[in-house]
């Protein structure tokens, strides 16, 4: 699929043009949810649980009452009154608001004080008694089923921890390419707790008008008309009395997609008021309470001849999903996409089964930087086939090349019934491994070796499945995932577009843009976007699981050509010609073989307003709801190489080398910065994070303190190159990719510190894989002293 | 809560005063009673610089001092680095090198470079790495930070500001 290449003045597809929403954001004008001042305003503030597992004996709310300032105090039995005390979660489970009966986790909501400002309602949230019982807690999610566990959810019929159990491909088939194949290897995985940890944490300011009985949410939401509607549903207020402005967003990676106990009381503390109220998370209520990520353990096993071809995959997992299954996933299937874990590799036959457990932690998990349960799966095939390679004694860049699907095979169905649109792993293949130089680092690695030195290189092929829909697969609360665009071209050629999606750093107000100047040949500059706003926009599930490009953005182009449409026949009557002899570039129609008998479409847009053809009805503007007809499969080869201290275990990413194909780019350096991002992000969760709990259930890994971003002195410079093979469903041949690098290199980097120490016997290290880790194995096998 | 203060500082330039209780944070007061908002709040425990602010001269995460502890301070906030509407060298570089997604890390990073560019007009990329080490950012990977910072360094040596 080529694409038209338009002048930098029409800035289209391809450009690297420099983002429209910088603007505000270098000024200290952006518009975030805490900076929304209302008059009136009050702020909220939580009364969390200290104990992860307790039956609330008692509540006293006299004290803080009576402290100067305080306007109310909401607690679960009052929420219970409005049948409010649980929420449903968004996959077939329900959670509380505010606790009833008991807490589940440690850090859970218990009370909800709202005062006239900030630091009072956090004084008094301080002089609110609960009198707890403390309760056995269930840490292990190996133990949930262990009739020694205690039964955490009383409020359901099955008692049980046990979740759910998922299993997805053909048992009796894996099982026999198990029992007939050569060589079988096996790796226990834990993709551990995490947390996207955006720099903003989540929040809203709730404004209920009394008068004209309309509510007003700023909310922190990568899913505003879907969170419009979940309010209408859960709380009873009438739709079209409900507006949800997700205003400038600091970041979400999965984190603001569900919708917190925090949002609840905000609103049932406006109602109830009258006046708005904010509530902002703070960043330890951000990692403790909401939106952890992963918790995933795995076991992968892979049948293969001697030579090295794979044959099957058999994969079971227990999934830790802690007090309540909040997972924020919008398909039918309880472990979301995780089945896409067959990789990039072509075998006939696939098993895998999941388990979903309670345990006495925070609930979730959501879709941290991919579409749920991706990074898993892509960090289990890729760590299972490294280890295949090292049982086989085979390089794993061979080992890989051997088993890719080829690009004649697509579209190619996989074992476990996805569909993947396109491809050409191999061509990423070799491409970062010309970029890193692969050859001559296997050879300093041989002597480096033979010095005692340790060095390492980890490879990544992974695919990823994003851009939910299709409708037929992908619903939220039976909402169907389709997405939508809106295109009005004003009277002198300018326009405005509106979306479903919302971005939350992405840089849609430039990348839409581009769309409609490729498709209409309208300035970039001369267009506007706006999203997050549910009175305005149209209907849209949101931006999350890289799907913004893939649906809204196929939205937009496809909104563009009915524009086109009417454009030309406007263009026909004005150039006294037939439709059909007239021709397209960007911008212009013009008379075949006459290319100066055009028309822009800024005389066009003039035209629809003042001089429409007879029988066409005014104006210039369309919208279009767009539902794939499949997701979009990105890829790419992540290469790594690694250097560890002997002394210390210290661990130094020296290069990394990312080779990404996500079809047509509609922004290179966007898609570059993307890249960038995701694999910082990575970098963190494969050395750095964990949300971990001690026996007790509490957490550690609660703050900034213990939970640990990388900054520019760990983060190393990144190496990035593409391959470009187009959708071909796509209607510009475009692929999502800003979750790729988030997917593709925990693997990248596991491996690569696997392979520095491979020949002291070590098969796998579990993330995060810090200096302690690394020391202790060191010491382990004599390395160091 | 203790008895209101009124704390009078320069903020960009101008002479603003508001009332303040001791314990309230400098942040806060930037954001609340001063109406400045582009300072940030990311954490809780003084690690993300989402609230560099420069005091005297020196960047300060504005979480961790009071507002009574700038009394008689002249302070520069984001807001402050725009002059008679041109921006910044560092402010065209984070916009022409892609050096931000989301922007909310981003008034805390022009501060810290604005301060590490008075100190060290042409820095070394391993220079603004570490310049950079309070700052946390979850969207760029810091490269093209880095490579804005190095943009205005260029700019402002050729006379830029």
């Amino acid at each position: 699929m080529e694409l038209h290449k338009t002048s930098p003045e029409i800035s289209g597809m391809g450009h690297r043009m420099k983002r429209k929403e910088d603007s505000r954001f270098i000024q200290g004008r952006g518009n975030y949810v805490d900076d929304v001042n209302l008059p009136g305003m009050v702020y909220g503030h939580m009364v969390r649980s200290p104990y992860a597992h307790a039956r609330l004996k008692s509540i006293n709310t006299d004290a803080a009452k009576k402290l100067p300032g305080v306007l109310a105090i909401i607690t679960g039995e009052d929420l219970a009154k409005a049948n409010l005390a649980w929420m449903p979660t968004l996959f077939f489970d329900k959670q509380m608001v505010l606790a009833t009966g008991k807490v589940l986790f440690q850090a859970q909501e218990v009370a909800f004080v709202v005062a006239e400002d900030r630091y009072t309602a956090a004084d008094a949230a301080e002089l609110v008694e609960v009198e707890y019982e403390e309760l056995p807690v269930l840490v292990d999610p190996h133990k949930a089923t262990d009739p020694s566990s205690p039964i955490l959810r009383e409020d359901r019929e099955q008692k049980s921890n046990h979740i759910f159990h998922w299993e997805v491909g053909n048992r009796e088939a894996t099982d026999k390419a198990f029992a007939n194949a050569a060589v079988k290897s096996k790796v226990h995985a834990v993709s551990q707790r995490c947390h996207p940890a955006p720099l903003e944490t989540c929040g809203c300011v709730a404004d209920f008008n009394k008068a004209t009985e309309r509510l007003t949410v700023y909310l922190t939401s990568q899913a505003p008309h879907a969170h419009r509607t979940l309010f209408a549903l859960v709380g009873g207020i009438p739709e079209q009395n409900i507006r949800v402005v997700s205003p400038d967003i600091g970041g979400g990676f999965g984190n603001k997609v569900p919708i917190y106990p925090g949002y609840v009381c905000a609103v049932v503390a406006s109602l109830t008021l009258g006046v708005p109220v904010k509530w902002i998370e703070t960043r330890s209520e951000n990692l403790q309470s909401t939106g952890f990520a992963r918790d995933y353990h795995m076991t992968a096993e892979l049948a293969a001849d001697k030579d090295g071809k794979i044959k099957a995959m058999r994969v079971k997992t227990l999934a830790d999903h802690g007090a309540f299954n909040a997972a924020a996933q919008p398909t039918k299937f309880p472990a979301g996409l995780f089945s896409v874990c067959t990789g990039s590799y072509d075998y006939p036959d696939a098993f895998c089964e999941v388990d979903g457990v309670y345990t006495n932690k925070a609930p979730g998990g959501i879709a941290y930087r991919c579409s749920f349960r991706i990074t898993e799966a892509a960090y289990l095939i890729e760590r299972a086939v490294d280890v295949l390679a090292r049982d086989l004694k085979m390089d794993p860049a061979d080992l890989r090349r051997k088993n890719y699907i080829q690009p004649k095979q697509f579209p190619y169905k996989t074992p476990l019934g996805w569909t993947y649109d396109s491809g050409n792993y191999e061509g990423a293949l070799d491409k970062a491994m010309q970029m890193i130089g692969y050859k001559e680092l296997r050879k300093e690695q041989e002597e480096k070796r033979k010095k005692g030195e340790l060095m390492g290189i980890g490879i990544s092929s992974f695919t990823e499945a994003v851009g939910a829909g299709p409708a037929h697969t992908f619903d939220i609360a039976g909402i169907k995932m389709f997405d939508s665009a809106e295109i009005r071209v004003h009277p002198t050629g300018k326009a405005i577009c509106r979306m479903g999606t919302k971005s939350q750093g992405q840089g849609h107000e430039t990348t839409y843009a581009q769309i409609v100047a490729q498709e209409l040949g309208i300035p970039a500059k001369d267009v506007i976007v706006e999203e997050g706003d549910t009175d305005t926009a149209p209907y849209g599930l949101g931006t999350y699981a890289s799907r913004s490009t893939p649906t809204s953005g196929a939205a937009t182009a496809v909104a563009a050509r009915k524009i086109r449409d009417k454009a030309k026949k406007i263009a026909a009557f004005l150039l006294e010609a037939s439709e059909a002899d007239l021709e397209w570039e960007p911008g212009k129609f013009f008379v075949k073989g006459a290319p100066g008998k055009a028309k822009s479409i800024q005389e066009i847009a003039f035209a629809a307003y003042t001089n429409v053809p007879p029988g066409l009805e005014a104006g210039l503007e369309a919208v279009d709801y767009y539902d794939p007809p499949n997701l979009t499969f990105p890829f790419g080869t992540y290469i790594c190489v690694v250097d560890i201290d002997k002394g210390t275990g210290e661990i130094k990413v020296r290069r990394f080398v990312a080779v990404d194909d996500c079809g047509n780019m509609i922004n290179p350096m966007v898609v570059e910065g993307q890249i960038h991002g995701g694999l910082t992000e990575g970098l963190g969760i494969a050395f750095m994070q964990l949300i971990d709990y001690d026996e007790n259930g509490n957490v550690s890994g609660g703050s900034f303190m213990d939970y640990l971003i990388p900054t520019a002195v760990e983060t190393p410079k990144w190496e990035t190159g593409s391959t470009v093979t187009p959708s071909p469903h796509h209607p510009f041949g475009a692929k999502g990719v800003g979750e790729s690098p988030n997917v593709g290199s925990p693997a990248a980097f596991v491996n690569a510190v696997v392979d520095a120490l491979s020949h002291l016997g070590v098969k796998h290290i579990d993330m995060p894989i810090t200096p302690w880790k690394v020391w202790n194995i060191l010491k382990e096998k004599g390395v160091t002293g | 809560m203790t008895k209101k203060e009124v704390v009078k500082l320069k903020i960009n330039g101008k002479d603003r005063e508001a009332l303040a209780e001791p314990r309230l944070l400098l942040v806060h007061f930037i954001r609340e009673a001063l109406g400045l908002t582009g300072t940030h709040v990311g954490c809780d425990t003084s690690n993300c610089g989402a609230c560099t602010v420069i005091v005297n001269g020196k960047p300060v995460k504005s979480c961790t001092m009071f507002a009574v502890q700038a009394d008689g301070a002249e302070v520069m906030t984001v807001e402050g680095l725009i002059k008679d509407g041109a921006l910044h060298p560092l402010q065209e570089g984070f916009k022409e090198e892609h050096g931000l997604q989301c922007g909310f890390c981003t008034p805390g990073m022009l501060m810290s470079t604005y301060a590490l560019l008075q100190k060290n007009a042409a820095p070394k990329e391993e220079e603004i790495r570490w310049g950079i080490s309070g700052n946390l950012c979850r969207c760029t990977g810091y490269q093209n930070i880095v490579k804005a910072v190095q943009y205005a360094s260029k700019k402002m040596a050729q006379g830029g500001k």
